[in-house]
C-alpha cells in the first residue's frame, strides 16, 4: 500500500517500498489536558517501563519533571500568576466565577484582591518522532531506526549504551537507564501499531487531549482546532511542531501550546544537529590541514 | 498540597527576573521582547467569566521551572581522558612519520611511541564508558557520515591497524616491509583521529559545544599538537627534538588563541567557560599551556626544561578537554543557553527587531 501522508522523512517511506505505512503521530491538545497523568501510566503500564524515584518538586504539581529512560509521557504542570488587567474587586460577573475565585483563594492564591490573575497549563510531553531526527542520525549503531510507520524507535537488541543520542536530541527525550546501560524513549507503542492499536496514552487519555492518527489528517484537525480557539478568544493558542519547514522537519508528535514552548520546557527553535553537519566537518578538515602544516612547519622552522 | 508548600509567585518571578540578568544582558533573546506587546493576552482562563481580560505576563515562567531542556551527557571521566588520548595519538602520528621522513630516527621512534600508546588506550576507554561495553563491536556494524562517533569508530580502527605495524616497525624491528607501509596511512589518518573529536561535541544540541563548532576541532588539533610535541620532547634527547619543541610551542600557542576565540563566538554562552568546574579547569589550563608553552621557548633545549615543559603542556591540553567536558554538562543543565540562541534567532528571522 501507498503511504496518504505526504510528509516524507529522509529515508520513509522509500526505505519501505511496498511495506511502508501511513505516517502516524501524536496531536497533543493542551488546551484539554486536565493534568490527570493517564497516559504517564498508561505508558508505564504497557511498556512496562520501570518505576522512577518521584518526589515532590516544590515548584508546582509536577512530581515527574521530566521525559527519561523511565518516563515517555511527562505532564508538565505550570501554575502562572499574570497580572490581569481590569479585574476589578467590585461583584463579580456570576456566582459561579465568584466561587471559582473563591476556591483559588482558600489554595492560597489570590486572584481578585490584588489585581493578579491565577492559570494552570498542563501539557502531556512525549518524543516528538521529529521528520529529520537528530538521535537518529548519530547513532553509531544503527540501533535507532525509522520504523514502517515513520516514527523512530531504538531496538534494545542493539543499542550499546554510547550515550551521543542523548546528547544530539534537541528536546531532552532520550536517557540511559543507569542499572540498564541503554538508552530509552517513547517507541510511540510500535507493538500495538502493528496490531492496528493505538498507542497506550492516547487510549488511555480521558479528555482527547492526547490524539493519535495519521500525520497529516491530525495537523488538518489541530488546524481548525486552534482556529475555533482563536474564535474563542483564546488568542494565545498555537501550534508547535507543525511546521514542516522548522529545524526539524516538523515534529510526528505535534503540540497545541498556550504560551511559549520554553514556559512547558520545549526549544522554542529546535534544530536537528545534523543540519550543520557539512559546517562541522570542513571545520574539522580544515584543523587537519591546520596540524598538518604545524608539524612540517616544526620541521622547516630550524635545525633538527 | 496546603498553601504554605507554596512558593510564592511574586517572589519566584523576581528571583527570575535577577537571574535572567547575570546570563543575559537587557533586550537580548530572552528579554522581554517576544514575550509583550504582541501578545496582550484575553482571559484569564475560557472558564472564569466571559469578559476578555487582557493581561500582560510579566512574570510567567520562561523555563519550565529552570529545569534543562536538553540533556546533559552521561558520559564518564573516560571520555574527555579519551579526547587526550586521541588527541595525544593522532598528532604523534603526524610527527612521527615528518621525523621518519626527515631521517631523524630517534625523534621518530619516540614519536610512534607516543602514537601507539594513545592509540592503545583510546579503545580502551570508549569501552569503558559505554552503557554496554560487551556490544563495543555493534560500533562497526554500520558507517554512518551523520554520526561523527561512528566516522571516529572507524577512524580510531583504521589508525590502530596502521599505527601498530608502524611502531613495531620502528620499535621492534619489525614487521619492517608492512609498517613502512603502514605509515603514511597513520600519518593521514592521525590528523582525522585528533580533529573528529571537535565534531563529535559541536554535532550535539548542547549549547556551548554546537555553537563552538568552527572552534573546537582547532582547539583539538591545538591541544594535540601540544600533547604530541610536549611528549616527545620530554622523551627524545634535546639535540634531536627541535621539532617536537617547537610543535609543542606552536600547539600551546593554538590552544590559547582557539580558546579566546572560541569564547568570542560563543558570547553570552561563554559564561559556563568562567564559572563552576568547567571554569576551575579553564583556569588552570590557560595557567599550565602559558607556562609550559613559555618553559618550553626558553630552556627547551636543556633536557630538564624540556621535560618540565612538555609535562605542563600534557597537563594543560588535559585540563582543556576537561574545561570543555565540563563546560557542555554546565550548558546543558542551564535552560537559558539553549532557549536563548533559539529565541535570538527567531528574533533575527522577524527582522532583527523582537516581534
Amino acid at each position: 500500500m501507498s503511504p496518504a501522508t505526504v510528509i516524507e522523512t529522509p529515508v520513509w517511506p522509500d526505505s519501505y517500498g511496498d511495506e511502508a505505512k501511513p505516517r502516524v503521530g501524536f496531536f497533543t491538545d493542551t488546551s484539554v489536558c486536565i493534568g490527570c497523568k493517564a497516559c504517564e501510566v498508561a505508558c508505564k503500564e504497557w511498556n512496562h517501563v520501570p518505576e522512577d524515584p518521584q518526589g515532590y518538586t516544590a515548584t508546582s504539581y509536577d512530581n515527574s519533571a521530566q521525559l527519561g529512560a523511565n518516563r515517555w509521557r511527562h505532564v508538565a504542570f505550570i501554575e502562572q500568576v499574570v497580572e490581569v488587567n481590569g479585574v476589578e474587586d467590585g461583584a463579580p460577573d456570576s456566582w459561579v466565577q465568584e466561587a471559582q475565585r473563591q476556591q483559588l483563594v482558600d489554595q492560597g492564591v489570590e486572584t481578585h484582591e490584588d489585581d493578579r490573575g491565577f492559570r494552570w497549563l498542563m501539557s502531556s510531553d512525549v518524543c516528538k518522532h521529529c521528520t529529520d531526527a537528530a538521535c537518529l542520525d548519530v547513532c553509531p549503531t544503527g540501533s535507532l531506526f525509522r520504523t514502517e510507520f515513520g516514527t523512530v524507535v531504538v531496538q534494545e537488541d542493539i543499542c550499546n549504551g554510547c550515550g551521543y543520542c542523548i546528547v544530539a536530541c534537541p528536546f531532552g527525550v532520550l536517557d540511559q537507564r543507569k542499572d540498564d546501560g541503554r538508552v530509552w524513549k517513547c517507541t510511540l507503542c510500535y507493538d500495538r501499531l502493528q496490531d492496528d492499536m493505538e498507542p497506550a496514552c492516547a487510549h488511555a487519555c480521558p479528555t482527547d487531549s492526547i490524539q493519535f492518527g495519521e500525520l497529516d489528517e491530525l495537523l488538518e484537525r489541530a488546524g481548525e482546532r486552534v482556529e475555533k480557539l482563536h474564535d474563542r478568544g483564546v488568542s494565545e493558542a498555537r501550534l508547535y511542531g507543525h511546521d514542516t519547514d522548522d529545524g526539524v522537519g516538523g515534529f510526528g508528535a505535534f503540540f497545541l501550546l498556550l504560551d511559549e514552548p520554553e514556559t512547558y520546557g520545549l526549544p522554542p527553535d529546535p534544530v536537528v544537529t545534523t543540519r550543520h553537519l557539512g559546517e562541522n566537518w570542513r571545520a574539522a578538515g580544515v584543523a587537519c590541514l591546520a596540524l598538518a602544516g604545524a608539524v612540517i612547519g616544526s620541521f622547516l622552522g630550524g635545525r633538527g | 498540597m496546603s498553601p504554605e508548600d507554596r512558593e510564592p509567585e511574586e517572589v519566584r518571578g523576581d528571583v527570575r527576573a535577577a537571574t535572567d540578568g547575570d546570563t543575559y544582558v537587557e533586550g537580548d533573546s530572552l528579554g522581554e521582547g517576544p514575550h509583550t506587546a504582541q501578545e496582550a493576552r484575553t482571559g484569564v482562563g475560557r472558564d472564569r467569566g466571559t469578559k476578555e481580560i487582557p493581561m500582560v505576563p510579566k512574570d510567567r515562567p520562561r523555563t519550565y521551572y529552570d529545569r534543562p531542556v536538553v540533556k546533559p551527557p552521561v558520559w564518564k571521566p573516560e571520555i574527555p581522558w579519551y579526547l587526550f588520548t586521541g588527541g595525544l595519538g593522532g598528532a604523534s602520528s603526524v610527527l612521527a612519520y615528518a621525523a621518519t621522513l626527515a631521517g631523524n630516527r630517534r625523534l621518530a621512534k619516540r614519536a610512534w611511541f607516543c602514537a601507539f600508546s594513545g592509540i592503545a588506550v583510546s579503545p580502551l576507554l570508549l569501552i569503558s564508558d559505554l552503557g554496554r561495553p560487551e556490544r563495543f563491536l555493534n560500533m562497526l556494524r554500520v558507517f554512518k557520515i551523520t554520526s561523527p562517533m561512528s566516522v571516529g569508530s572507524w577512524v580510531l580502527v583504521a589508525n590502530s591497524l596502521a599505527v601498530t605495524p608502524a611502531a613495531a616497525g620502528h620499535l621492534l624491528g619489525f614487521p619492517k616491509g608492512i609498517g613502512r607501509r603502514a605509515e603514511p596511512a597513520a600519518a593521514l589518518l592521525g590528523p582525522a583521529l585528533a580533529t573528529y573529536t571537535g565534531v563529535l561535541l559541536s554535532n550535539t544540541s548542547i549549547p556551548a559545544w554546537s555553537e563552538a563548532r568552527m572552534e573546537l576541532p582547532l582547539l583539538f588539533a591545538s591541544g594535540g599538537a601540544a600533547s604530541a610535541g610536549g611528549a616527545a620532547a620530554i622523551a627524545t634527547p634535546t639535540r634531536y627534538a627541535g621539532p617536537a619543541r617547537r610543535l609543542a610551542i606552536a600547539g600551546a600557542a593554538g590552544e590559547i588563541v582557539n580558546t579566546e576565540l572560541m569564547k568570542r563566538r560563543l558570547g553570552d554562552l561563554s559564561s559556563v567557560y568562567e564559572t563552576g568546574e568547567a571554569g576551575g579547569f579553564d583556569k588552570a589550563s590557560t595557567a599550565l599551556t602559558i607556562a609550559g608553552g613559555a618553559v618550553m621557548a626558553a630552556a627547551g633545549r636543556r633536557r630538564a626544561g624540556a621535560v618540565v615543559a612538555g609535562a605542563l603542556l600534557l597537563a594543560g591540553a588535559l585540563t582543556k578537554r576537561w574545561a570543555v567536558f565540563k563546560a557542555g554538562i554546565a550548558s546543558a543543565e542551564d535552560p537559558r543557553q539553549t532557549v536563548g540562541p533559539q529565541r535570538q534567532r527567531i528574533a533575527e528571522r522577524r527582522g532583527g527587531v523582537p516581534a
